[in-house]
């Protein structure tokens, strides 16, 4: 996915993502960048792997 | 070690094959957690779990890895299933070796305890009445504090 420029932490991403898909703006969707969970505001780069994690069960 | 699958395991011999990996440990307690047939009063057919194993593997291993150190275990082994189980087949096994038996059967627990409140999985119980996903209990999180 291309982003704009400006998109480069967790919190801009959210934003930008839930003008379309507001259930991610919801916080207790957490965010992953490169398989690490992050503070609710954490920078990224453009090859980073960036994932929207929906409430956990555990194990 | 750690594994994360869809296969079924053998907890017996899970636990066989672990046994001959630490010699001279005095010690080996383990658990195994089974999917239960009922939730709350509601029968259950199947349960679902999601993973995404990267961030999964990453997680297990840091519980694995952080009971051997406080613990001082010999050694330690976590599997864990995804993807769809049905009642009665195990989900999770633990084991855990150690010089004497307190730090096995406490390696054990605390291991439990932090894979019920942050190993990442989605679970999803199917029943007669449709799905439900499920959430960390309360009473696991209270389990989870005793080890601050």
């Amino acid at each position: 996915m291309t982003l704009p420029a400006d998109v480069r932490d967790t919190e801009k991403l959210r934003a930008w993502l839930g003008s379309d898909h507001p259930d991610l703006l919801d916080p207790s969707v957490r965010i992953a960048v490169n398989a690490e969970l992050t503070p609710r505001l954490w920078p990224f780069s453009e090859d980073d792997e960036i994932a929207f994690l929906p409430p956990m069960s555990g194990g | 070690m750690i594994r994360v699958q869809a296969e079924p395991f053998d907890p017996a011999a899970e636990l066989a094959a672990f046994a001959t990996c630490v010699p001279g440990a005095g010690a080996i307690a383990s658990f195994t957690g089974l999917v239960r047939p009922a939730s709350d009063g509601d029968a259950v057919s199947a349960l679902d779990l999601d993973h995404y194993p990267a961030l999964t593997d990453r997680v297990v291993t840091e519980i694995g890895e952080q009971a051997r150190a406080r613990f001082g275990l010999a050694g330690h082994i976590i599997v864990h299933r995804h993807g769809e189980l049905a009642p009665g087949e195990p989900i999770v096994f633990v084991a855990a070796a150690a010089a004497h038996r307190r730090a096995a059967f406490d390696a054990v627990d605390y291991m439990m305890d932090r894979l019920k409140t942050e190993a990442p999985f989605w679970k999803r119980e199917l029943g007669p009445e449709g799905s439900r996903w499920i959430e960390v209990r309360g009473t696991d999180l209270k389990d989870r504090a005793r080890w601050e």
